[in-house]
């Protein structure tokens, strides 16, 4: 999921700067497992923004806020509280907040940072696993991905910065070469450490992606040209 | 053919020294530090942006070298440059007459002073080597439209290096990594900083047993005292500075720095020389040491 945090209340107010009557928007996905943009959360956000002099005309949990025929259903059972906002401020990922300036015509604030996709440990414990490259790797490093999980991204073995299987950017995470190498070596397949990989083609990773299915269905067997 | 290259090929124990750009354009040091070893050694390193903290160009430094009558090996990383720009640089270094070069990853930006860039790290130093291979054989990583190899006009040639750390506390990997970056058209290896010659040995005997056959130069880090070496202990991964050095440098005081600082390369490099083909002496400054050491080790 989309791992992601709050925004510092006087960073949310900054940026509400001559705005009086606010929206707020939460999600029913991401942020709410994040404790970010939930019902609670909303609930306690509505307090402080009122505590600091806004008017807020109503609060929504999205399901999800990045899609936008969610959106535009759930923007229909709060139609008078958005009309009466000057704003809406959502407790979600950028693009929840830019699918709701989008869908709903209306000045979205974000009251988030969508920090990474990530793995859940446990409520309150995240990391990333997966840096959508847009062209998986994780066959040639026996499930383990180099280009997120190590530091620098490199494919083709460790830099000399680890110690201890630690990374020498933080000394709290693994290094993902040892990983990948002891993974390797439990399988048999040392081999593939010698494989030469060649630059990756970084291409997929050309933002502002997109991505349409060309006959609204999905392509078969999804091998459809990238 | 570069002096480090014949000097190598001719099975000559061959020194290399080092020196650091300057943050700023004064060239002053630099060049003072390069000219003090310049007749003891090959060949000088020039360091790229090293451990991630903003300075003058390994580049344009070596070009003034080469302007000087020097040699460098130009230091190229791996974190600041994506394709197209590593790409162009080893183009402009063959045309300011820069031979050597040596593909490194680079410390990661969180060790420096720039701590909010973005790295790049767009090729590793395996896919820098294998860049260099391709340029030198006239074509560029990149393709034409019909999907055939870019013709360059005019090729470089280069004498390409790259790095190992022997001293890593779990090797192995280490040892694949260099098995590949000789495939990828490495020449010659200079190796992290090495403090334990019988560590050095069992790596070395490791790398001849798997038929690593480039020349393999001693990275010598030219050891100021006992706060460095406590701070490489704690901070810098595969370089171990042994216990019996470190009480060696508690016992020697401050005047006499320079002076141990000479007997401990020297006597690494003696004890080392047997094993491997050069020594890389990395002396951080205190550049005017280097002729002293190369005569010690004799």
């Amino acid at each position: 999921m989309i791992i992601q945090k709050q925004k510092s209340l006087e960073e949310i107010l900054k940026s509400l700067e001559g705005v009086q009557k606010v929206f707020l928007a939460g999600c029913a996905d991401c942020a709410t497992a994040c404790k970010v943009g939930g019902t609670e959360e909303l609930v306690e956000m509505k307090a402080r923004l009122e505590a600091a002099g806004k008017t807020v005309t109503g609060t929504a949990v999205f399901d999800t806020a990045c899609q936008q025929g969610a959106v535009r259903m759930k923007a229909r059972e709060n139609e008078a509280a958005l009309a009466a906002a000057d704003d809406i401020v959502c407790f979600a990922c950028g693009t929840g907040s830019q699918t709701l300036q989008e869908t709903l015509e209306k000045r979205t604030h974000p009251g988030a940072e969508s920090m990474f996709v990530g793995q859940v440990h446990r409520l309150g414990k995240y990391s990333e696993k997966c840096a959508t490259c847009g062209k998986c790797v994780l066959d040639r490093y026996e499930g383990i991905c180099p280009v997120t999980r190590c530091a620098k991204g490199l494919l083709n073995g460790p830099c000399g910065g680890y110690k201890n299987g630690k990374c020498e950017v933080d000394p709290e995470k693994d290094c993902a070469w040892v990983l990948i190498y002891k993974e390797m070596e439990k399988r048999g397949k040392l081999d593939k450490m010698r494989k030469f990989e060649p630059a990756k083609d970084q291409s997929a990773r050309h933002t502002p992606r997109a991505y349409v299915w060309p006959k609204r269905t999905p392509p078969p067997s999804q091998g459809a040209k990238s | 053919m570069s002096k480090l290259q014949q000097s190598l090929d001719a099975g000559h124990f061959t020194f290399t020294g080092e020196v650091g750009p300057p943050k700023g354009v004064d060239l002053t040091h630099v060049i003072e530090g390069a000219e003090a070893m310049k007749d003891k050694v090959a060949a000088i390193n020039v360091t790229d942006i090293q451990t991630a903290v903003m300075r003058l160009g390994s580049l344009a430094v070596s070009a003034k070298l080469v302007e000087r009558g020097m040699e460098p090996v130009f230091q190229m990383v791996c974190r600041d440059r994506n394709r197209l720009a590593l790409q162009s640089d080893l183009l402009s270094a063959a045309v300011f007459g820069i031979e050597n070069v040596l593909s490194i990853t680079g410390d990661h930006i969180v060790k420096g002073d720039h701590r909010e860039a973005k790295p790049v790290y767009d090729l590793d130093s395996v896919q820098l080597l294998k860049a260099m291979t391709t340029l030198e054989g006239g074509a560029d990583m990149g393709k034409d439209f019909k999907g055939r190899p870019n013709k360059l006009e005019g090729a470089p040639k280069f004498f390409k290096g790259c790095v190992v750390t022997p001293c890593a506390d779990f090797v192995e990997p280490q040892i694949l990594k260099l098995e590949k970056k000789v495939a990828a058209g490495a020449q010659f290896c200079q190796t992290q900083a090495v403090y334990d010659p019988a560590a050095f040995e069992t790596f070395m005997n490791e790398v001849r047993r798997r038929n690593i056959t480039i020349p393999i130069m001693v990275g010598i880090v030219v050891v100021k005292g006992l706060g460095m070496a406590k701070y490489m202990n704690e901070n810098v991964p595969g370089v171990v500075v042994p216990e019996a050095m470190m009480k060696e440098l508690s016992e020697t005081p401050k005047e006499s720095a320079k002076a141990k600082a000479v007997e401990i390369s020297a006597r690494l490099i003696r004890a080392m020389k047997p094993m491997c083909q050069g020594a890389h002496i990395m002396p951080l400054g205190w550049d005017s040491l280097v002729p002293k050491i190369v005569d010690a080790s004799a």
